[in-house]
């Protein structure tokens, strides 16, 4: 990972993504320690500037944060100056001038991050945490890290590489026209080998699919029953995506994935949802609480997941991430890790 | 020298505020000849003629004045514009018309102003258009927004009809276009950023090409921008309905790629669309489908752009920058005539400003032709002059110009406000 802001997952790639998965892996280790923090980012400072309102994500980078030892300040615009009529630029001034070294942004508005970014320049680094209907690039890097863990522990294997996406039929099932969730997921799992497939009724599929890398399913029960990863996504009710269908009911009979649908999954499925999940909507409460669904797993893994993230653009210079075990680092070699990985490993 | 009866090599003299003679070697007059404008090189045409400027005072003179605008227009080669309705208080009776042709008096440009359609530009109750007519005013709009109710339109183009105004539009379903500030396309999709569809335009441009039909009443079409609206104006025009229609430069030089970026300079109304559409809006200047470059000049202060994309006020600045970009477009195609043509004489006659048009009090012709006794309104244009924008250039307050530190091709060597020579060498004399 080499750029200096994380504002899309195409800031990636694969191989940045594929980093990404490895150092969260020790720092996955780390979560399970009896003290779950490390040192690594000491002294920093790390701002979340949420311009809109979800605990969930705040939350998972504050104490993505903290288990790296940086000091973390939370600004709500709620709270802020914001609403005194500062603009979004000043905002961003008066915060990198308090020599802030990463700042964790989440705005209703598409591209807000990448405005950020283009005022602060190399002054501080930029983190995504959603903007609008655009990118939500951890959300998806978390649902990738979630799919490998789980497919790797199903096998056997430790999780070290990114091959088991090759071919992987992933399934994106919803509101994708308002979502940023599913904007990130499709080029991270697209990045990653594997082949996406939409699900939605037309009016919640975006207006122009020209340069995705996605196909588009003629028959959701069928490419349900095809899927290896169905990843579901919520209906923004609250901005106002209800009017896009005729009815909830309506909806939840075409595409959710009601007690009926589960029979036709496969066994093997993996269920992913970024929540918060509503019940009954795009999935039936039962469904919700079977295993092949991951949810509470995902949200688990989102702070490691965000630890590599934060420790990517901040610490890797002069940080260092507590090293595997050593049975997974063996595993790690045998699977052919580029060098730069094994050297990050060891470091601590 | 080129104007509307043609193009030949000329000197042209002026004398007090107007033109005197134009032939070969002039040589000095009794009087001799006081100052010389070197034109070498260059295309002596009758000024240019902006439709569509927000000059937004009253009420915003943060971003710009009647002014300040005017010396933007001078700089570009304009000695006309058009000052837009959209202003607080709008320009929707006579005494707030009186207020901004006022402050045009004592300006480099002449500024006339175009009235609201409707009351306070919302579209419910027609606005006092006789009173605005009687001084002068020839254009009505309520630009910004476009009139949604198709009966008040109706009404509207009957009562004007009588008037012997134009109604100009700004053809945008509001319903279509809720919420949404670029084209709807592959990038809105990709960025994650609320389209404005291309059917939006063209449903306003199809139902007021039905209600030119219905009414005989004259209706100009601002700002066309999809290919879609200008093939329904070709076909309105080969069916001889009475309609005009204009394009902006960034209509038919940029395209929605721009937005990439998420630079609110590049959020403006209509969106900039996609290549095939700015394909066929050069493609129906050419042909004679939109018969003026119209700038919409739209200046918005630094402060108002440094918030997110969707939030950014759209428009951008014009008028220094209209000439070389359809100098650019047009160019390889279009003779230097017909590209003036679209930007000093055809725009002048739908604004009601050639000689023999009912103006308002205390303005000039616009657009020529340039012959003895004709009002010394002249723009000199250098097609070849290649210069780098730079804020140091605009004159308006705002600098919300996509294209500042671009390199430009033409620009108005000298611009002549009723023979006083306003802006000399690309600099503004006052």
């Amino acid at each position: 990972m080499t750029g200096q802001h994380l504002l899309s997952v195409d800031d990636l790639g694969r191989e940045g993504i594929a980093e990404v998965l490895r150092v969260a892996d020790a720092f996955a280790e780390v979560e399970r320690r009896s003290i779950p923090k490390v040192p690594t980012l000491r002294g920093r400072v790390v701002a979340t500037l949420f311009f809109e309102e979800s605990t969930r994500t705040r939350w998972s980078f504050e104490t993505a944060a903290k288990r790296l030892s940086a000091d973390v300040l939370s600004f709500s615009a709620a709270s802020s100056s914001v609403k005194k009529g500062e603009s979004l630029r000043d905002t961003v001034e008066t915060i990198v001038a308090m020599g802030i070294d990463a700042v964790v942004v989440r705005h209703p508005s598409s591209g807000a991050p990448h405005q950020v970014a283009g005022w602060i320049g190399d002054r501080s680094h930029v983190l995504n945490a959603g903007d609008g209907w655009h990118e939500h690039p951890t959300q998806a890097l978390l649902d990738c890290f979630t799919v490998r863990q789980v497919l790797a522990e199903r096998r056997g294997e430790s999780p070290a590489g990114i091959e088991c996406f090759e071919g992987l039929r992933v399934l994106v099932v919803g509101d994708v026209r308002h979502s940023r969730v599913a904007r990130s997921q499709v080029l991270a799992y697209h990045a990653l080998g594997a082949e996406v497939t939409l699900a939605a009724p037309g009016s919640l599929l975006p207006p122009s699919l020209e340069g995705w890398p996605v196909t588009v399913a003629a028959d959701f029960d069928r490419a349900l029953g095809d899927a290896q990863v169905v990843s579901l996504l919520r209906l923004q009710t609250e901005r106002g995506s209800g009017a896009f269908v005729p009815s909830l009911r309506e909806y939840t009979a075409g595409w959710g994935l009601t007690n009926s649908r589960v029979r036709s999954l496969a066994d093997d499925v993996i269920v992913t949802h970024p929540g918060p999940m509503v019940r009954g909507v795009e999935i039936a409460g039962d469904v919700a609480d079977l295993p092949v669904t991951v949810a509470t797993l995902q949200v688990t893994n989102g702070v490691a997941v965000r630890m590599a993230v934060l420790f990517l653009l901040l610490g890797a210079a002069g940080g260092s991430v507590p090293s595997v075990p050593a049975g997974e680092r063996q595993e790690a070699a045998a699977h052919g890790e580029d060098p730069e990985g094994a050297k990050v490993s060891a470091g601590g | 020298m080129v104007d509307a009866t043609g193009t030949r090599r000329a000197d042209v003299l002026v004398e007090g505020d107007r033109v005197v003679a134009v032939g070969e070697d002039l040589g000095a007059g009794p009087g001799g000849v006081r100052r010389v404008l070197d034109a070498g090189g260059c295309l002596v045409c009758p000024g240019l003629v902006d439709l569509h400027a927000h000059l937004r005072q009253p009420g915003r003179e943060e971003a710009e004045t009647v002014e300040t605008g005017a010396r933007a227009a001078a700089l570009g080669g304009y000695t006309a514009v058009v000052a837009m309705p959209n202003t607080e208080p709008p320009i929707d009776d006579a005494a707030v018309a009186r207020e901004v042709l006022a402050l045009g008096r004592g300006a480099v440009a002449e500024v006339t102003v175009a009235g609201a359609i409707t009351r306070a530009r919302a579209g419910e109750l027609l606005a006092p258009m006789a009173e605005l007519a009687a001084l002068g005013v020839r254009l009505f709009t309520d630009d910004g927004a476009g009139v949604q109710d198709g009966a008040l339109m109706r009404r509207a183009l009957e009562y004007a009809g009588g008037l012997g105004v134009t109604l100009a539009q700004h053809c945008e379903d509001a319903v279509l276009a809720a919420g949404g500030c670029v084209h709807e396309g592959a990038w809105s999709s990709r960025l994650g950023l609320p389209g404005i569809p291309a059917a939006a335009e063209e449903v306003m441009v199809a139902r007021d090409i039905a209600l030119a039909r219905l009414t005989g009443s004259r209706v100009h079409f601002l700002h066309l921008s999809t290919a879609g609206s200008v093939a329904l104006v070709r076909a309105a025009r080969e069916e001889g309905l009475p309609v005009t229609a204009e394009a902006a430069p960034h209509h038919f030089s940029l395209t929605d790629a721009e937005i990439a970026g998420y630079d609110p300079v590049f959020r403006v109304n209509p969106p900039l669309r996609q290549a095939g559409d700015v394909a066929a809006v050069r493609q129906g200047l050419a042909d004679g489908t939109v018969q003026a470059v119209a700038t919409d000049h739209a200046p918005h202060t630094p402060e108002s752009k440094e918030v997110p994309f969707d939030q950014a006020p759209p428009g951008m600045l014009g008028l220094q920058t209209a000439l070389p970009l359809t100098l650019e477009a047009l160019g390889d195609r279009l003779s230097p005539a017909e590209v003036l043509a679209l930007l000093s004489w055809q725009p002048a006659a739908i604004a009601g400003l050639l000689e023999g048009d009912r103006r308002p009090e205390g303005l000039s012709p616009h657009g020529g032709p340039v012959a003895p006794g004709a009002t010394a309104n002249l723009c000199v244009v250098d097609p070849a002059a290649t210069w780098r924008l730079e804020v140091g250039h605009l004159a308006s307050r705002s600098r919300n110009s996509p294209y500042l530190g671009r390199s430009l091709t033409g620009r108005a060597r000298h611009t002549v406000l009723r023979g006083e020579p306003v802006v000399v060498d690309a600099e503004a004399q006052r």
